[in-house]
């Protein structure tokens, strides 16, 4: 039986990466991709706790995550769609309208 | 078998985010999504482990490539300025400090202990759906309006022109 420990690290790994990935790509989709990578990161917590504490509400939250990360996509992906209709990019530093 | 899943998806995480190519890049978060799965597997939550490669691998990453495909884009974050290698670089020490503070507080060795003993069926639609069904109910109806609220979010976003 692998220890809590070794979950719980993985999923630091694998959040850190998604974390670097936000900070330092600048295309707008692989950003997204981040994001998602960060919210597994997460889950992976929840389920690991979830078995080694022998309660199921673990499951209840790794599937709110998901209903949230579905709903994130669609809408977070329409906005790219709308905002490379109007500036014919998905570089985050070029989208600077309301930087003033 | 968990270490070799394991090491998989952090090489898969990793190709993602230095991979250039936006679809190279899906490619390898699904290969995450997958060696996920598997670790769900082996601790034993079997419908999340369904859910996670028919929600994730199957639906998210399908709208991924579509969008990918929708807006054929020109990959020109090749030349970055020099004074935003130093941001990334500061923001990749910052992520590693934090890092190393979760790995710390995980060796610290205030985990709880493993509990004893076993729900029956652990892990089972059954077993899931019953929770979710009655303690969990009004959580359950949130989430169906919040992605009744982004399907409309979705397609007013998406629509070309309001009139």
């Amino acid at each position: 039986m692998v220890p809590l420990n070794h979950y719980l690290i993985l999923s630091a790994v694998l959040f850190s990466i998604g974390a670097v990935g936000v900070f330092t790509r600048r295309n707008a989709l692989i950003i997204y991709m981040c994001i998602e990578l960060m919210l597994n990161a997460v889950n992976l917590t929840f389920i690991a706790f979830s078995k080694f504490l022998n309660n199921m509400d673990g499951h209840i939250f790794t599937f709110m995550v998901m209903t949230v990360a579905a709903a994130e996509a669609a809408v977070g992906l329409a906005i790219i769609i709308s905002m490379f209709r109007n500036k014919e990019t998905v570089n985050v530093d070029e989208i600077n309208l309301m930087k003033g | 078998m968990f270490y070799i899943i394991g090491g998989v998806a952090v090489l898969s995480a990793l190709i993602m985010v230095t991979n250039k190519k936006p679809v190279s890049a899906a490619m390898s978060l699904i290969v995450v999504m997958f060696c996920l799965a598997g670790i769900y597997v082996i601790l034993d939550a079997h419908l999340i482990a369904a859910l996670q490669i028919i929600v994730y691998a199957g639906a998210i990453m399908v709208l991924f490539l579509f969008v990918i495909m929708l807006l054929n884009i020109q990959e020109k974050e090749g030349r970055v300025a020099k004074h935003k290698i130093f941001f990334q670089f500061t923001w990749i020490l910052a992520t590693g400090y934090v890092f190393i503070n979760m790995v710390k507080l995980i060796g610290a060795g205030d985990l709880p202990a493993r509990m004893e003993g076993n729900i029956d069926g652990f892990g089972t639609t059954r077993v899931v759906a019953e929770i979710l069904f009655t303690d969990f109910l009004l959580p359950f109806e949130i989430a169906s309006i919040l992605l009744l609220a982004a399907i409309v979010g979705a397609v007013i976003l998406a629509k070309a022109k309001i009139e």
